[in-house]
């Protein structure tokens, strides 16, 4: 079992508050991913569950229990750190037998769990070297290696990724997922890649300056961003966020206009939008169909192309509206668009996100 | 080998001499003999006799007047090269003097006597190691005790500092407390505190809880050391918390991440601390003078102290015993010397 809660989890140094009332549910077996910017105080949330850190406030359980005052080793947890922190002058055998010596485990027990997670992460010919000897990669197999024999019931992994190079980040990827779909132990996984986050977990935790923004599974997050700064920060490119007036409110939808001449309609909930609000309108690149100088009515937008990037099956079109506000398009196939010319796009009106005043997300109608 | 030979003798200006090659040499030249010509002369002169350290000009080598035994003389007589009244150059051995004249017998021909002028004469001299100057102090007087007092005192200092510093060293490197930087400025200001003003109060410490003329005394008030707590704590704090961390998620107790974790990885600033440490207590001598006053407890460095005595300094066996006293600090430096290096540009200490 493995099901951590977090309650009303503070966390201050000096007067310095890093941590504001984190309220944290992760169920056995979930795949967690904090992620947001540095600083944002994911790993010290992570250094909290592992008990390397004590909350100011509030309180940690695992399965029920309340271990908030518990030491790290009583926790029953396995850590990857980011600097993998293997110990340099013990061979491999030695980083991965050293939890399980001090633990008292009979010799013979010790050698199976080793075997066993060594064939696992296929480590097992490199057991004799010390760390120094190893590539990246496979000390990154070690350092995973030593949370698995411990057995423990759930992994905390802090950016376990961000020391490999681009090609061995995605394969190490493929393979935590597929290790988590073995060991169905819980795992809480920190980045601040989103795209880490949206490939990995089951749940993500959005956190910005000590506070969560949004919990949810990745395409709720990216469907339906809770604020502002996840719609910004989940979804890559990021999402253009264009600021709008409403000039008309019909019952479950509004009209509103903005820079570039775009009016849209947007399904909303208008209890509490007005003819006049400020709104925020969000429009993932992906969203942008398609270059079209014919367009008329609505969901159309004007905007001076700066660069155009031909990937082959996409192309990603900077340009810039009226008033120098940057615009990002990523169109399908390869339509011809030229640098320094005033084009005119055509939105997915259904995949427009509406953002009030506050920046908090007003939802469909 | 001929490669060595090619790489010592290669010059810039290849075949010929540049004029920085010259200069080159000369400072190196001049180097060596400024740095290594005392010890040289401090090893050659402690092979000499008494009378060859008496002597003016001094020589470099150790030299002495040979002797011979001939029939009918109880000692040994001196060897010159003498030319007798006839023109004639012979080796002879004095007999006696009597002011200016030497009267001298050919140890082939004990009977007759020649009376030679001493300026007629030149001894016949050779390079002449005298050992007795090592075998006597060994042998007679207790140096071989005293050998066994400086390698208890040194070995026992150096383990007892090693283990307390690094504990003290740990604990300011890796945990935080209250007092933590104060504690360790404290330390570091002991440093300008010389041995000189702290003599009497640690000597009256000493005296009272009745370590005064034993070992014990010497080592312990010398074991912890401001600049070994600071050398150590600044290498250690350049190993990773994570491994602290790791080592905490991993069951390990505070006493085995010291030892399992730290020590190890310390293991380059310890073998510096432990260089630096043997040298301070082997040539230590003020502190041992003070608090040992029985000969059985003396170590090396006091005990050279005795052959210095108010009329009559015994300087054959001064230089000869200072020798032996230099060599396990020689070795040290010869075969740990890249550690030394490395420390010193790590800590920023000398």
């Amino acid at each position: 079992m493995g099901r951590i809660t977090l309650t009303n989890i503070d966390r201050a140094y000096n007067k310095l508050k890093v941590l504001h009332d984190i309220n944290l549910d992760i169920e056995d077996g979930e795949f967690m991913v904090l992620v947001g910017p540095s600083g944002c105080g994911k790993s010290t949330l992570l250094r909290l569950i592992a008990g390397l850190d004590k909350p100011s406030a509030g309180s940690i359980e695992i399965d029920g229990t309340d271990v908030t005052t518990v030491t790290a080793a009583e926790r029953g947890l396995a850590m990857v750190f980011q600097s993998y922190a293997l110990y340099p002058h013990m061979s491999v055998r030695k980083n991965l037998a050293f939890g399980l010596e001090n633990q008292h485990m009979p010799k013979a027990e010790i050698e199976e769990r080793i075997r066993e997670a060594a064939r696992m992460l296929e480590i097992t010919d490199y057991l004799d070297r010390r760390p120094g000897q190893l590539s990246g990669g496979q000390k990154q197999r070690v350092a995973i290696g030593r949370a698995v024999v411990r057995n423990p019931t759930a992994f905390l992994l802090d950016e376990p990724l961000s020391n490999l190079d681009a090609e061995l980040r995605i394969s190490t990827r493929a393979e935590l997922a597929a290790l988590h779909n073995r060991l169905k132990t819980t795992m809480i996984y920190v980045t601040h890649d989103q795209v880490e986050a949206m490939t990995l977990a089951d749940r993500i935790v959005v956190m910005r300056a000590g506070r969560i923004e949004q919990i949810g599974r990745p395409l709720d997050l990216y469907n339906a961003p809770a604020n502002l700064f996840v719609a910004g920060f989940i979804g890559a490119p990021r999402m253009n966020l264009l600021s709008a007036k409403i000039v008309s409110v019909q019952g479950s939808s509004v009209t509103l206009e903005g820079p570039g001449g775009l009016t849209a309609t947007v399904s909303a909930d208008t209890a509490s939008l007005k003819v006049g609000d400020d709104v925020t309108v969000g429009i993932r690149p992906h969203d942008i169909t398609s270059i079209d100088a014919a367009a008329s009515g609505e969901d159309h937008l004007d905007a001076e192309v700066t660069l155009v990037e031909a990937l082959g099956p996409e192309t990603v079109v900077h340009a810039t509206i009226a008033g120098g506000l940057p615009l990002l398009a990523v169109l399908a196939g390869q339509p011809v668009a030229e640098e320094a010319r005033t084009v005119r796009f055509r939105l997915n009106h259904e995949k427009l996100h509406l953002f009030d005043a506050n920046g908090e997300r007003v939802a469909a109608g | 080998m001929s490669r060595v030979l090619a790489f010592l003798t290669r010059r810039r200006g290849g075949k010929g001499w540049h004029w920085t090659d010259i200069v080159t040499w000369a400072w190196l030249v001049g180097g060596l003999i400024v740095m290594f010509g005392p010890a040289l002369w401090l090893v050659f002169s402690s092979f000499k006799t008494p009378a060859a350290l008496a002597e003016f000009p001094p020589t470099l080598l150790p030299v002495a007047t040979q002797t011979v035994m001939v029939e009918g003389y109880d000692k040994p007589l001196e060897l010159y090269r003498a030319t007798t009244d006839d023109g004639e150059t012979r080796t002879l051995a004095q007999i006696r003097r009597v002011g200016i004249i030497a009267q001298m017998v050919d140890p082939r021909d004990p009977g007759t006597v020649y009376k030679i002028n001493i300026n007629d004469r030149v001894p016949v001299r050779s390079v002449d190691f005298a050992t007795e100057n090592y075998v006597e102090p060994m042998e007679k007087n207790d140096f071989t005790l005293y050998l066994r007092n400086s390698v208890f005192v040194t070995a026992i200092a150096t383990i007892i500092t090693l283990l307390t510093n690094s504990m003290a060293a740990f604990a300011l490197s890796k945990y935080s407390f209250r007092g933590r930087d104060a504690v360790m400025l404290l330390i570091v200001a002991t440093l300008m505190v010389p041995l000189p003003v702290l003599l009497v109060p640690l000597y009256s410490v000493v005296s009272t809880v009745g370590l005064f003329d034993t070992l014990w005394g010497v080592i312990l008030p010398t074991v912890a050391t401001p600049t070994g707590v600071f050398l150590l704590r600044q290498y250690m704090l350049t190993i990773p918390d994570e491994l602290i961390d790791a080592a905490r998620m991993d069951h390990a107790s505070e006493w085995q991440i010291y030892w399992r974790i730290i020590l190890p990885l310390a293991a380059p600033a310890l073998a510096v601390l432990a260089i630096f440490s043997v040298v301070w207590r082997w040539n230590d001598f003020l502190w041992p003078l003070v608090v040992l006053s029985s000969k059985e407890n003396y170590t090396l460095q006091v005990g050279l102290n005795t052959y210095a005595g108010e009329l009559n300094v015994q300087w054959h066996f001064i230089l000869a015993m200072t020798v032996v006293t230099m060599i396990p600090v020689v070795l040290v430096f010869t075969f740990l010397q890249r550690y030394i290096t490395s420390g010193i540009a790590g800590s920023g200490l000398k």
